[in-house]
């Protein structure tokens, strides 16, 4: 089967965003994940809910998507990475993480749940600030943003080992720390 | 069944397994990593244009990320949407504007609440972009694929937000 027409056809794609849109948002809110409060205890260390649902996604979606890619399925999509945009721009984002308490994904469902902070707060706040990024982007692009490139795009080209080896691993690895979370009483 | 839909949480790893799968089915289905901040950029990018005119596209970064009503905005009101029946189902849906754990910490202030939201959204919207993604793009859809840059920008994520945590709430002993 061939999903490239699909790919092209706008209005499905419109459809389907919203589609995507409502499942991620409904899973979100059933695992706890859009409550400043669950979000802060795990930015606190005190609860894992949004680590453990975080860690069993990329799990499951490393030997989804090695196998659908493999397959012909589904692209990789990497964007090229540098220290200057994934650091310091990821520590940025920490920041507004922690004070705010969602992300720009659950603060969207903290809306749907009826968050007004969230709505009059946080939505506001993040357009105010995706604004001042495209302000000064022309004078961040090509200087900071790339800053650092990494060459190796993925973590198989930067060990030097066989994809398969990595998914395996990285998965027995996550299982494992999920575990001993359990173990240790989180 | 209903019973199931009715429960208010569900297993974090029941949760997680559904996420990785439904990222897997937009990368076959949309060829798109499911990702929230560029949503905020399209609809940024169109009140731009009513406010201030076609013009607007001419920017830099709106020639790379184009305001339209697209497969990236629509994830937005998709996940208000799902949220919203996910909670009217199961009764916990509720209007508020002061979290609990804000509270106890800081007092029920609507206006400080909403100030520091405000600024922790201004942040948040800066840095998304500045990293290229956010907790779903990077955090799930690029640690998936293996991203070195994704991993990198997850780690950055939860080093910043909980040093942030720590400022505000101090160190949980």
């Amino acid at each position: 089967m061939n999903f490239s027409q699909l790919h092209k056809n706008k209005k499905t794609q419109v459809v389907l965003g919203l589609c995507f849109g409502i499942v991620f948002g409904f899973l979100l809110q059933k695992g706890g994940a859009t409550s400043y409060d669950v979000i802060m205890g795990q930015l606190l260390l005190t609860d894992f809910t949004v680590l453990k649902i975080m860690a069993s996604a990329v799990a499951v979606g490393l030997v989804g998507f090695f196998l659908l890619n493999h397959a012909g399925y589904a692209r990789r999509h990497v964007k090229a990475g540098a220290i200057g945009s994934n650091v310091v721009g990821g520590l940025i984002f920490g920041l507004g993480f922690g004070l705010l308490g969602y992300c720009p994904g659950t603060v969207a469902g903290a809306v749907g749940q009826g968050a007004l902070d969230a709505l009059f707060g946080g939505f506001v706040g993040l357009l105010i600030g995706v604004g001042i990024f495209a302000r000064v982007y022309p004078s961040l692009h090509r200087t900071i943003l790339t800053y650092g490139r990494i060459k190796k795009e993925t973590v198989h080209e930067l060990l030097g080992l066989p994809e398969w080896l990595v998914v395996i691993g990285g998965c027995i690895g996550i299982v494992a720390f999920l575990y001993l979370l359990e173990v240790a009483g989180f | 069944m209903n019973g199931f839909l009715a429960l208010p949480l569900w297993s974090p790893y029941l949760v997680g397994v559904c996420i990785g799968l439904l990222v897997c089915l937009a990368l076959v289905l949309s060829d798109r990593p499911i990702g929230c901040s560029t949503g905020f950029v399209k609809i940024r990018g169109l009140a731009e244009q009513i406010c201030c005119g076609k013009q607007v596209q001419e920017k830099e970064y709106y020639q790379k990320f184009p305001p339209a009503v697209d497969w990236q905005l629509m994830i937005l009101p998709g996940i208000i949407i799902g949220a919203f029946l996910s909670s009217f189902i199961s009764g916990t849906f509720g209007l508020f504007i002061v979290p609990p754990l804000w509270a106890d910490q800081f007092g029920s202030s609507a206006a400080l609440r909403i100030l520091a939201a405000v600024a922790g959204g201004i942040l948040l919207g800066v840095g998304a972009r500045w990293a290229g993604g956010c907790t779903s793009g990077h955090g799930i859809s690029g640690s998936l694929q293996l991203s070195v840059g994704s991993i990198l920008s997850a780690a950055c994520f939860f080093v910043g937000g909980i040093a942030m945590a720590m400022i505000l709430f101090g160190v949980p002993l």
